[in-house]
């Protein structure tokens, strides 16, 4: 049994069978078969090498012709190895008494060779653990492909193990059979977490060296919700994580009975819940949960999950899949938000030395005017389908969302002169989430329609914290009385000027912030789908005077564990049961 | 069964790397006896002459001091061979 803390990025449990993937994409099966069936798998062995031996041959001979007998020779001693009877037994001896795959055998005896290799003095013979490592992989690869496992037709329920996922994976997994992700490295931002919330599956990621302990068929819960990965549990862990299935499904139900019910206060203060979304497939569930529309709709994934950059078609058909799917409830596209953590392959080639401080969202946009235009071109002839607003992200000085309009402008104009279809009041809001944005808010809310608050960065950026660097993760707290006073200014500025504000950020669809914000003022919070139900309960617990009194609190206190010590404890009195 | 033997010093500047060890494996292959190579010294080691791998963590570097054994019907012209690859620097300058 082995325990691995990551990153939960997805949440929800699943107790389910592994297989992995390695970083090159192929599976690693199970490590060891029925006794019975040893002979098979040594004559498979064997078939292995006879390939590998008939492919290297080719690629010796392919290499002196091209460059020479010099470098082809490298290749006599991967061949000479492949024909050297002592490791072919050793081989075979694995596969016969210990009842090894074949790939784990020869996995296993060449680690033997390569450590031994790695140990020597001598630089020149101990740099040959490289050939070692290749002739491995050769022969793993030939292993392999003969009984490649389609992900794309899986037979059963199973967990994916990997190094990380690349959109070219995901693009290949069955979808009805994958229950859960968990990979070595990534991020909240990373494409598994991205992906694993729109199927609505738990994922864990940052795990390290998980997928050198797990291997195929073993049995692994994965805990998206806190961050656990348990590999191969003892019977009282499955028992645990079994019952924490059969209340969760417990809670689901129960909170699914409130999602018909207005989202409002015990003395009719309305909110509007609304949720955040990647993909416009993932509407259904979150209107399930009682999403009154979309609040956030982020539309990075057309440019991560595609190797070209999408045109116009691509984001107009994406847009109006969303439209449809809503059914004239509103949606707020975000336009493209891109850098930071998340690049196209274009800015991968010429990394930032400070990306986070970098050209990054409107910025970018800004710099690259006719890609900035395809996106705004589909989301103004979406625009007459539905309620569809647009957004700017990252804006911190007014010239910039000038510029923004002003490209807006250019674009409307152009659709005009085509005799294109689009809304021409179209709503316009902004992301207020740098602390020069939320300072100004007074000045933004008379040029935008709406404000939303993206306090992931907000915090970020108030409290220079990278959250994602684990040493100082302890730090990113939406709790801190700075940030507290940013987003009350930037609510204040925005019920003076009438324009509504909402929070799309995590902080929103925290419980422990629900009264705070709505005692603020807030009128709109944007979540995930699965927030939801939890955050109208606890607006439905409580009067507005009771919220008020809670924020002219919390708005008093210097320290953000004082801020949420008290917030627990108020939430705790109207729904006991939240923490 | 007839046997034969030859002791030797590694001789060439890069010693027993991955060329020579497969041009030795590669004559040893084409006798029929068993040939077996020790390394002398502190930490003395046993490799079949036959596997390059094993070959190549003999670590023979220059001035390793080798017996070669072999044991089998062409035992004598086994050592021959052998032992002129060594003296013949594996045809490096």
């Amino acid at each position: 049994m082995e325990i691995k803390k990551g990153i939960g990025v997805s949440p929800g449990v699943v107790i389910s069978t592994a297989i992995v993937l390695d970083a090159e994409d192929i599976l690693i099966p199970k490590r060891s078969i029925d006794p019975a069936l040893a002979e098979d798998e040594v004559k498979r062995f064997h078939e292995a090498i006879a390939l590998s031996v008939t492919d290297l041959k080719k690629l010796r001979d392919d290499t002196i012709t091209k460059h020479g007998k010099e470098i082809g020779g490298i290749f006599d001693f991967h061949l000479g190895i492949l024909h050297d009877k002592s490791i072919l037994t050793q081989i075979d001896k694995e596969i016969r008494t210990r009842h090894a795959t074949a790939e784990y055998a020869v996995a296993q005896v060449c680690r033997k060779y390569a450590n031994q290799f790695a140990e020597m003095k001598d630089r020149y013979l101990s740099e040959r653990v490289k050939d070692i490592y290749d002739i491995e992989r050769r022969i793993l690869h030939t292993l392999i492909g003969q009984k490649r496992e389609d992900l794309l037709h899986l037979q059963r329920d199973v967990v994916v193990i990997a190094h990380d996922l690349l959109p070219s994976q995901t693009a290949a997994l069955d979808k009805v059979h994958v229950r859960g992700f968990a990979t070595d490295v990534g991020g909240r931002t990373s494409h598994t977490a991205i992906v694993a919330r729109a199927m609505g599956i738990p994922a864990v990621v940052g795990l390290g060296n998980l997928t050198s302990e797990v291997s195929g068929g073993d049995t692994v819960i994965i805990d998206g919700t806190n961050g656990v990965v348990i590999v191969n549990p003892d019977a009282d862990q499955l028992e645990e994580y079994r019952e924490f299935e059969r209340r969760n499904a417990q809670a689901e139900i129960e909170l699914a009975s409130i999602r018909d019910l207005p989202g409002e206060t015990k003395d009719g203060h309305h909110v509007l819940l609304q949720a955040n979304i990647e993909f416009p497939g993932e509407i259904d569930d979150a209107v399930n949960r009682g999403a009154e529309g979309i609040g956030l709709y982020r539309t990075e994934f057309l440019y991560l999950a595609a190797d070209h950059e999408p045109s116009e078609e691509d984001h107009y058909v994406a847009y109006v899949e969303a439209i449809k799917r809503l059914a004239g409830k509103p949606l707020v596209i975000r336009t493209l938000d891109l850098g930071a953590d998340k690049y196209t392959q274009a800015q991968m080639a010429s990394p930032e030395r400070n990306p986070f401080l970098g050209d990054r969202s409107i910025r970018m946009c800004l710099h690259d005017i006719p890609m900035f235009k395809r996106q705004l071109r589909a989301i103004l002839r979406a625009s007459v389908l539905g309620d569809v607003r647009i957004m700017f992200p990252m804006i911190c000085t007014l010239m910039e969302l000038r510029q923004a309009r002003m490209v807006l402008r250019d674009v409307e104009e152009e659709l005009e002169d085509e005799g294109k279809e689009f809304r021409a009041d179209i709503p316009i809001g902004m992301m207020v989430e740098v602390p020069s944005a939320a300072l100004m808010a007074n000045q933004f809310a008379k040029e935008v329609n709406f404000f939303s608050i993206g306090t992931n960065d907000l915090i970020q950026y108030t409290l220079a914290v990278d959250r994602t660097n684990e040493k100082v993760a302890g730090l990113f707290c939406p709790a801190h009385p700075a940030v507290l006073a940013l987003i009350r200014d930037v609510i204040r500025a925005g019920s003076r000027n009438n324009i509504s504000v909402s929070v799309c950020g995590e902080m929103a669809g925290d419980p422990l912030y629900t009264l705070l914000l709505l005692g603020l003022g807030l009128n709109t919070f944007s979540m995930n789908g699965p927030d939801i139900p939890e955050v109208k309960k606890i607006i439905r617990s409580t009067t507005m005077e009771q919220a008020r009194q809670v924020a002219r609190r919390v708005m008093s206190f210097d320290s953000e564990r004082q801020v949420m010590h008290f917030l627990r404890e108020e939430t705790r009195k109207i729904v006991p049961e939240a923490f | 069964m007839p046997k034969a033997s030859k002791e030797l010093v590694v001789s060439n500047e890069m010693g027993l790397h991955a060329r020579p060890a497969m041009q030795f494996v590669d004559s040893a292959n084409q006798f029929t006896s068993r040939v077996t190579v020790f390394r002398g010294g502190p930490d003395p080691v046993e490799a079949d002459g036959k596997s390059v791998m094993q070959m190549i963590i003999l670590e023979a570097v220059k001035g390793t001091p080798l017996r070669i054994e072999a044991e089998g019907d062409d035992a004598e012209a086994a050592v021959k061979t052998l032992a002129e690859l060594f003296e013949n620097k594996f045809g490096e300058d």
